[in-house]
């Protein structure tokens, strides 16, 4: 073992590959440690009220440092920490003014603008008007209203706003007047002036400038934080390979085994059944499971194992015969070893070192068929995970309207784990096999 | 057959046995391959069917569709309650009577399988063929050609390609070309549909050069010639996403193979009797490694197949594989089991192929013949 590992160092594709599963499982630990599984469920299938102060769709932070691009994060702005002035105006009424400051020095347009109110009132609510002051010094009057306790004004989508400024309202209160396809930088300022009608009544307000950029892997079309899915698809996909790799591959060897030693008629039965099963449809009926039963990711975990138990048997069968008429075992008969004690202790130790390259190349393919039916819309609709990331995205046309960092996130690591499996696996394959070394 | 004959004696008697010897194997492998299907197919109904869940949604569709029909008669509703009750228990009898639900699940599954055997695939519950037509055959077969000239033409391309690579590799392995396909192989584990979408980003998305999918523009145009560059134009993505996804592979263990032969003493022979490379390449390489490199491509075939159904997705391909996937959405169980089907069909008829090249190239394989000698 420590020979192999030895040996290993001398390829460089090999420690490329150990290096990045070693990142995969370090992430694996870090999510599941930092993000318990429950709150990572509750966090992407909570909807959208858990993600309110999110943009939508928004890119990556790290586009900002390409050439040319800047965009605005996301501005929240509370009233709690701003300039207010109250004063009586008699018969228990109050006026109140609050002015939320806030400095805006991207190249591109917010997302979106809204407020979200706080009031506490007894019968009558707090009227309150909203006006804007730009950096040039300009006041624009958005709307007046009277104030839910849970209320949300949303800038954005004022269609009577909007027909008044004469373009979507993020656009046309940031314009500069004299290149309006740039904003205006510099400090801005919304003011809010209104009465309060009785002694408790109680105002906050928030002001929330929707960026194009959020966090480290952007958002989607539900605000979510990407970041969460990417994260937990890690371990997700690295059970789900690992387990059915694990899982096709003993069996496999097992039963490839049995057909070998015993022979007559179990080996002509699992070679029929070897058969059948190439002829089996495998993502077909992976689909029909999962469009008529069950989307587990356990039921599929456990499907594919059993629709590939029999793929492999064919190559095992080749080593086994030869294995069969080695010495060593006719030494293990002749001292009385029964014929589960062969097959078990003396045969399947045997191919082991020589099958852990193929089973190393094969976890990927789980992984990418994980992904690919999640792709197709049958992923564990519970669990995020890298191709449900896809889907959505795929779903969303994103790549027709231009959101590429939805696809390529999610693209980027599967095909990243991918490699490093595979990578490592040729490796593998080349210093337990010398005969491949050679050439 | 090892004793010295003229050359002349050889070949007359050889092409007679070999062609016996053909078809005794074909039949032999096209008899077992069927029952093979036969198996297959009936295990894929059991799955559709299992526990009893087809007969759950059918028994509940009959008793709706019972129910709509005398609620939209106003006949029937001038009836007494009980009296109408008892017309749609009868009703429904009748339908179960007539779809066979009275019978038990065993004997309902060899009629499937029959049905199924013979291509019977009944109605699409949400389907419809080009033509307007319900019947689940007919939707198949709309589809069918276009994964077929999508599939077919990649692997062949993918075929010949990789063996004229993997042959110039070999003759000079260790140059920077080889080292580049040996680092390169680890790639092709991600699958077609991926690449697929990569390369729409970059040449649909962001060249604006290639179409985004479909497989040919809209309107189609007029003229064949037209017609058919419209398609071809449509079918260069797909066919580079098969081919990127699996050609390193390809090149590389074919390349390892040819090197590990190019080493036996027969070669060696050949070369210092002075034959040309390329007929040693011919008659000495590539021959006996034929049947392997059969295998690869039909196998690799067969993983297409089943492939189809994301890449077609992908790009809007308009075969099997995309009504496969339509059907998931609308849930539509006798297409997909239909489908299935098929599919089931395409990998029997790929195997038999590889049965019947294997029997061609390989003169071992005398299958037949064992008994008269």
């Amino acid at each position: 073992m420590s020979k192999t590992l030895l040996e290993l160092r001398r390829y460089p594709s090999a420690v490329a590959g150990l290096a990045i599963i070693g990142l995969l499982v370090g992430i694996s630990m870090y999510t599941v440690i930092a993000i318990p599984y429950h709150d990572a469920i509750r966090l992407w299938r909570g909807g959208e009220q858990l993600w309110l102060e999110n943009p939508r769709n928004a890119r990556p932070v790290w586009m900002n440092l390409l050439p040319g691009v800047n965009l605005p994060r996301t501005l929240v702005v509370s009233s709690a920490s701003a300039p207010r002035h109250e004063e009586p105006v008699g018969g228990g009424v109050r006026r109140i003014t609050m002015s939320l400051p806030f400095d805006f020095s991207s190249r591109g347009f917010p997302q979106e603008l809204a407020i979200f109110f706080d009031a506490a009132f007894a019968t009558a609510a707090p009227h309150v008007t909203v006006g804007w002051r730009r950096p040039d010094g300009s006041v624009i009057r958005l709307t007046e209203l009277a104030v839910e306790s849970k209320g949300i004004y949303r800038i954005s989508s004022d269609q009577h706003l909007q027909q008044e400024l004469g373009g979507r309202p993020e656009v046309m209160l940031f314009a500069d007047p004299s290149a309006p396809q740039q904003p205006l930088r510099g400090r801005y300022e919304l003011v809010l002036d209104g009465f309060l009608f009785a002694e408790g009544s109680r105002l906050e307000a928030r002001l929330i400038v929707y960026g194009q950029v959020h966090g480290l892997a952007g958002t989607d079309h539900q605000r979510r934080d990407l970041m969460i899915a990417l994260l937990w698809g890690t371990p997700i996909a690295m059970a789900f390979g690992l387990l059915a790799a694990v899982g096709t591959s003993v069996s496999t060897l097992v039963i490839a085994a049995i057909g070998v030693w015993y022979g007559r008629w179990i080996d002509g039965l699992i070679q029929r059944v070897t058969e059948v099963n190439l002829i089996l449809p495998g993502l077909p009926i992976l689909i029909m499971i999962g469009t008529l039963y069950s989307r587990s990711i356990w039921v599929i975990l456990g499907l594919v194992i059993i629709l590939g138990v029999f793929g492999g048997i064919k190559g095992n069968r080749a080593l086994f015969l030869q294995i069969k008429e080695a010495p060593y075992i006719e030494a293990a008969r002749a001292y009385g070893a029964g014929n589960l004690r062969v097959v078990l202790r003396y045969m399947l130790p045997r191919v082991i070192p020589v099958l852990v390259p193929s089973f190393v190349t094969a976890i990927p393919s789980f992984v990418f068929l994980e992904a690919t039916l999640a792709v197709l819309g049958l992923g564990d609709p519970a669990v995020p995970t890298w191709g449900k990331v896809l889907e959505d995205a795929y779903r969303s046309g994103a790549l027709f309207v231009g959101y590429y960092y939805w696809v390529l996130e999610p693209a980027a690591l599967l095909m990243v784990s991918g490699l490093g499996f595979t990578m490592l696996g040729f490796a593998l394959d080349r210093v337990v096999n010398p005969r491949l070394r050679e050439v | 057959m090892n004793e010295v004959l003229p050359l002349g004696i050889r070949r007359s008697r050889a092409v007679p046995e070999t062609l016996v010897r053909i078809v005794s194997y074909s039949a032999t492998r096209l008899v077992a391959l069927f029952l093979t299907v036969v198996v297959g197919v009936y295990l894929t109904i059991l799955v559709a069917n299992m526990g009893g869940y087809v007969d759950v949604i059918k028994r509940a569709e009959i008793r709706e569709g019972a129910i709509f029909r005398v609620l939209a008669d106003p006949k029937m509703m001038r009836l007494p309650s009980d009296e109408r009750a008892r017309r749609i228990e009868e009703m429904i009898r009748l339908d179960e009577e007539r779809l066979g639900l009275n019978r038990p699940f065993i004997a309902r599954s060899l009629v499937y399988l029959r049905d199924a055997l013979v291509l019977r695939l009944g109605f699409a519950e949400r389907m419809n063929s080009d033509t307007g037509s319900r019947l689940v055959r007919n939707i198949i077969l709309d589809r069918l050609p276009a994964t077929l000239l999508l599939f077919v033409s990649a692997e062949l391309l993918l075929f010949f390609a990789s063996i004229f690579l993997a042959l110039s590799l070999s003759r000079r392995y260790g140059s920077t070309l080889d080292r580049a396909v040996i680092a390169l192989a680890p790639t092709s584990a991600a699958p077609a549909w991926f690449y697929g979408i990569f390369l729409i980003l970059i040449f649909a998305a962001l060249l604006r050069l290639l179409p985004f999918g479909g497989m040919i523009d809209a309107p189609p145009p007029q003229q064949p010639a037209a017609y058919v560059l419209s398609v071809l134009r449509h079918m260069v993505l797909p066919i580079a996403a098969i081919v990127l996804s699996s050609i390193f592979i390809a090149v590389y263990s074919l390349r390892t193979f040819f090197l590990i032969f190019s080493s036996e003493d027969y070669v060696e022979v050949a070369k210092a009797k002075g034959l040309s490379s390329g007929t040693i390449e011919r008659r000495y390489i590539l021959r006996p490694t034929l049947p392997t490199i059969l295998t690869g491509f039909l196998l690799g075939l067969i993983g297409a197949w089943t492939g189809a159904i994301v890449l077609e997705t992908v790009f809007n391909w308009p075969g099997l594989g995309r009504a496969l996937f339509q059907a998931i959405g609308l849930f539509d169980t006798p297409v997909i089991v239909g489908a299935t089907i098929i599919y089931a069909y395409l990998l029997a008829i790929t195997v038999f192929v590889l049965d019947i090249l294997y029997a061609w190239v390989d003169p071992r394989v005398k299958v037949g013949l064992e008994g008269r000698r």
